[in-house]
């Protein structure tokens, strides 16, 4: 693991895909530390009246080649809004890289299933996976299709599959109701990422299945260094940290 | 060269800045962050006699310029502290200090006494404070009859530094830390989380799982600065000043109100290397005011 550094990155990217998101992508004086697919970052949010603590956002990408850290923001509230509002040359103040990220060191074909601002972390999974020799199919569900964001940049690493809940894009539905979700079985791993239900829905499809899931958690957090124990998430093993021992779980692990 | 060094009870401090407790976890999570070895000293998170999972999630709700906490003293017990944490943590070049917890006088008396043989712990912190337990905690520190009987009990059985963290939940403090200071404490740390609450109208629920919970951060600071203030007027034990303390500056504030230290809380959630440099501004604080020991900014406010 890297030492965990605070530190000033220059936004040298600042890409609106649509009304609710952005990938900024931002680039520290030196070099980047080694980061892992599932990490985060605590972002510090100034200039906001209403937003005190850091904001926990998902390593979206990395690229070594052009020491590049992305991340991708949904607007929620007003310590987004501001994050957003920043512009290319500006700074952002990051925490970083936090946590513990899935699991990459078994290679084999593997599915990950994203919804909604959840397939933050997703990119970056797949482009390490496919760089290790993984098949990697990714499934992205979205109400409508007008949601759907960098679906070539997932096709760069893996094999894409769609659901709309509207129809308008791919399968109909949601996310376990795809056809891949059929023969979950030819799977080595599933990864998921997005809103707890659809998880949960998904872990316990693999689990059926005799799959192993892993996913990640999202919990409120004030320090995300294991300092503050507000994150916690009820474990067969008592309660965790999201923060340090998360974000990414074995789902069997959750008492959820 | 200021001399940054204060005394408290039978300690000296090589600054007057220490960690609050609950907010620096045991000392290992901000060791990418600063060298420990320059702060004054760590308190570390609240100890019980038993192992303790807290309050169920969710246990923290953001709020104007600062943070409700309703953590509920997570911890692995005093055992595990002893034979885990401790080894790991021993070798600070600074003050540590354990915040002993409990529901009960004879679970205070029981960790401090497996405290007390510890070579490399010369105080601890009784926390008659805590908002965020059913039982004990904020109990003891809110009628001065139950506090003496706490404090009475621990002082039996502790000869070394004993600090007592006091609850601004209460309608005197001045009655509770006088209270405090003529049943042995050596000195005071004043003040822990103001009860508080946080309501989500979008789904008319609260926002922590026990409804209530501790406020701190900036919003709590002119709460904790009055307090230390009054405190250290009907004291003549030493006050360690905490609440909302964010930078060099307001830790000097709480050091003229009347605060000997300061501890630095929710500070440490934005910024993990906030502390060392709360320590280096108060040092420039006194080079550039002429003040050539921290020690004289110590109620130096003139009223």
């Amino acid at each position: 693991m890297s030492k965990k550094r605070i530190e000033d990155l220059r936004i040298v990217r600042n890409h609106q895909l649509n009304e609710d998101y952005h990938v900024i992508d931002l680039q520290p004086a030196g070099k980047l530390p080694e980061i892992f697919p599932g990490q985060f970052a605590e972002i510090l949010v100034e200039n906001s009246q209403t937003t005190f603590l850091r904001r926990p956002i998902s390593v979206h990408d990395v690229d070594t080649e052009r020491n590049i850290l992305s991340i991708l923001i949904q607007i929620v509230g007003e310590g987004t809004a501001e994050l957003v509002s920043l512009e290319e040359g500006d700074y952002m103040n990051l925490v970083y890289p936090l946590g513990k990220g899935f699991s990459t060191d078994d290679p084999g074909k593997v599915l990950l299933v994203g919804g909604g601002c959840g397939v933050a972390p997703l990119l970056y999974l797949a482009r390490i996976l496919s760089e290790k020799e993984y098949e990697v199919h990714t499934l992205i569900g979205v109400r409508k299709s007008e949601y759907l964001m960098q679906i070539s940049e997932y096709e760069k690493y893996s094999t894409v599959h769609i659901t709309t809940e509207d129809g308008s894009e791919g399968e109909k539905g949601f996310v376990v109701n795809h056809s891949v979700f059929s023969n979950l079985a030819d799977f080595k791993r599933i990864y998921s990422c997005g809103p707890e239900i659809m998880m949960k829905a998904v872990a316990k499809r693999a689990e059926e299945a005799g799959v192993e899931c892993e996913v990640s958690l999202e919990n409120l957090m004030a320090c995300g260094i294991g300092a503050c124990l507000c994150c916690v998430q009820k474990t067969n093993n008592g309660h965790k940290c999201v923060c340090t021992e998360g974000p990414v779980f074995n789902s069997k692990e959750l008492l959820w | 060269m200021v001399d940054m060094s204060v005394k408290i009870g039978q300690m000296v401090f090589k600054n007057p800045v220490l960690t609050a407790s609950g907010t620096f976890g045991y000392g290992p999570e901000f060791e990418d962050f600063i060298d420990i070895g320059k702060l004054g000293g760590i308190i570390v998170k609240g100890t019980t006699l038993n192992p303790r999972e807290g309050n169920p999630y969710p246990r923290m709700a953001e709020t104007p310029a600062g943070m409700l906490n309703a953590v509920g003293l997570q911890n692995k017990g005093v055992d595990v502290f002893v034979s885990e944490i401790y080894p790991r943590i021993k070798h600070y070049d600074t003050n540590i200090i354990v915040n002993v917890s409990g529901s009960t006088i004879d679970e205070y008396v029981g960790v401090t006494e497996k405290i007390a043989g510890l070579d490399k712990i010369p105080a601890i912190e009784l926390n008659i404070s805590c908002p965020n337990v059913k039982e004990g905690g904020m109990a003891f520190g809110t009628s001065c009859e139950s506090a003496s009987k706490v404090i009475e009990a621990v002082r039996k059985v502790y000869h070394k530094t004993l600090i007592v963290k006091l609850s601004p939940n209460v309608t005197d403090i001045a009655s509770i830390a006088k209270t405090a200071e003529n049943c042995g404490a050596d000195a005071l740390s004043v003040i822990n989380t103001l009860l508080g609450m946080a309501v989500n109208a979008k789904t008319r629920k609260p926002c922590l799982s026990t409804v209530t919970g501790g406020l701190s951060g900036p919003a709590i600071k002119p709460v904790a600065l009055r307090m230390v203030w009054q405190v250290s007027k009907v004291v003549k034990i030493p006050v360690i000043g905490l609440g909302g303390i964010m930078n060099g500056t307001d830790a000097v504030e709480f050091m003229l109100a009347g605060a000997t230290a300061v501890q630095i809380g929710t500070a440490n959630f934005i910024d993990p290397a906030v502390s060392v440099s709360i320590a280096e501004e108060i040092n420039e604080y006194c080079e550039n005011n002429g003040f050539d020991s921290v020690s004289k900014l110590t109620g130096a406010l003139t009223c």
